[in-house]
């Protein structure tokens, strides 16, 4: 990775000669703004915006640190209300159907959540699986519209948009609806011999959503959101 | 590229960065001003929370594969099977690949973690065969990898929901899928709670020396 391509000259580790002149009390707070640290290792580089499309990697660890991509707000900001969409729709529509002995039942995912409401002690995993799968991801969503809506547009930022993004960041590890979706593949096949199963409209949805957050994910580049946050 | 050599880390600088923006500010300043996020060059005490949320997750992970994921009533039988139970009665009927799946996700991944995560924190404080970057992307790996675990628990709620079918078939959750949620839940708290950059401390001197002002902080 390191000096090929894309990769070469997109970062510079800061050097002794660059030291600001009075050393003592370090660099100065224009320096400081300068500087980009790695938060997987703590490497220090002096920041340079790659061009759009590059990206400026660790060079000690790999850990990417600045990803910019063109217009990447706009199709964040897309992506973000077709998850909106997506799950509320999915949380009302069955994701699954079973028909078995001449009785039939379709399930939302709103049903699968209550599932652990009526076994005592699991009801407080049913709110948690609730939160997991549609909660949380929407919540996310709406931050990320949030945050980068007035980016997109020019605008300054939105009031405690800081907040909102350093939100959204904390949760996206808890963001669960596309391993739901799998989730519903696996049930699928553990009952296909006991009854006969089929995909609801649901099902679908949350496939899609599946392709969604990894596109989420990998156009957010973090530092450029911070960077238009401070403004 | 050409100046690795001066590669030096905030601390080495006297600074302290921000590992949610990558902003870097003198050491000593509490919050970053730019994302708000609570500073420290090293996690106090993170070592510390990485075991406790580990031992919890473990010890939840216990009764998570003794007591039964799920209860099945059918006309004939009620049948509670535990976790490996349910991927044994799977693969006896012919479902290898489903079963592989399920060993994987509920039993080889949730083990790998409690080692991987043991093995890294270990490696901090005695030091390990195992070269930085490796750690770093086998950290990289089960951080990545945890929230994957709880497919097992969606499995049963999923089950438990659809397969609703009065006197022909019932599902419901057995008491392992709550364990088996905590677990997973907190496995995911041990792994945020390691601050990566302990991997790199143990590094040899940078052959640049250290800035005149810099001081760890």
């Amino acid at each position: 990775m390191r000096g090929a391509g894309p990769y070469a000259g997109a970062m510079t580790p800061t050097q002794t000669s660059h030291a600001p002149a009075p050393p003592r009390p370090g660099l100065s707070a224009a320096q400081l703004a300068g500087l980009i640290a790695c938060p997987r290792c703590d490497a220090v580089y002096r920041a340079v915006q790659p061009a759009p499309g590059e990206r400026a990697v660790c060079m000690r660890c790999d850990a990417v640190l600045i990803a910019p991509r063109r217009r990447a707000g706009e199709q964040i900001i897309a992506v973000a209300l077709a998850v909106v969409v997506l799950v509320v729709a999915a949380t009302l529509a069955p994701f699954l159907a079973i028909e078995a002995g001449g009785r039939a039942h379709a399930s939302s995912v709103l049903d699968a959540a209550l599932a652990f409401a009526s076994a005592g002690p699991a009801a407080i995993l049913a709110l948690a699986v609730a939160a997991l799968i549609v909660f949380i991801p929407v919540l996310r969503a709406l931050l990320v519209i949030y945050v980068l809506a007035p980016i997109v547009a020019n605008r300054p930022p939105a009031p405690r948009a800081a907040a909102a993004f350093r939100l959204s960041e904390a949760l996206r590890p808890w963001s669960m609806a596309e391993i739901f979706a799998i989730g519903c593949a696996v049930a699928l096949v553990k009952i296909a011999d006991l009854a006969q199963v089929h995909f609801g409209p649901a099902f679908w949805m949350f496939a899609a959503l599946v392709v969604l957050v990894v596109i989420q994910d990998g156009f957010m580049c973090r530092y450029s959101v911070w960077k238009s946050l401070e403004r | 590229m050409e100046v690795a050599g001066a590669l030096r880390t905030a601390r080495e600088m006297g600074l302290v960065a921000c590992t949610r923006c990558t902003r870097v500010w003198p050491a000593g300043t509490g919050r970053c001003a730019r994302c708000g996020q609570r500073l420290h060059s090293r996690e106090p005490k993170a070592l510390q929370r990485v075991w406790a949320f580990w031992a919890v997750g473990l010890m939840a992970y216990v009764p998570a594969n003794l007591w039964p994921m799920l209860e099945t009533r059918t006309l004939v039988s009620t049948q509670h099977s535990t976790i490996v139970g349910g991927a044994v009665e799977l693969a006896r009927h012919g479902n290898w690949g489903i079963a592989l799946v399920i060993l994987t996700a509920s039993v080889a991944i949730p083990v790998g973690k409690f080692l991987a995560i043991a093995s890294l924190a270990l490696g901090v404080r005695h030091g390990s065969a195992l070269p930085q970057a490796r750690r770093q992307q086998l950290y990289e790996v089960v951080e990545y990898i945890g929230r994957w675990s709880m497919i097992d628990v969606f499995v049963v709620a999923i089950l438990a929901s659809l397969v609703q079918l009065g006197a022909v078939a019932q599902v419901s959750p057995g008491p392992a899928s709550l364990f088996f949620a905590l677990s997973v839940i907190f496995t995911m708290l041990s792994a945020q709670g390691f601050d990566s950059r302990l991997i790199w401390d143990a590094e040899p001197a940078p052959l640049a020396p250290p800035l005149p002002g810099g001081r760890p902080a």
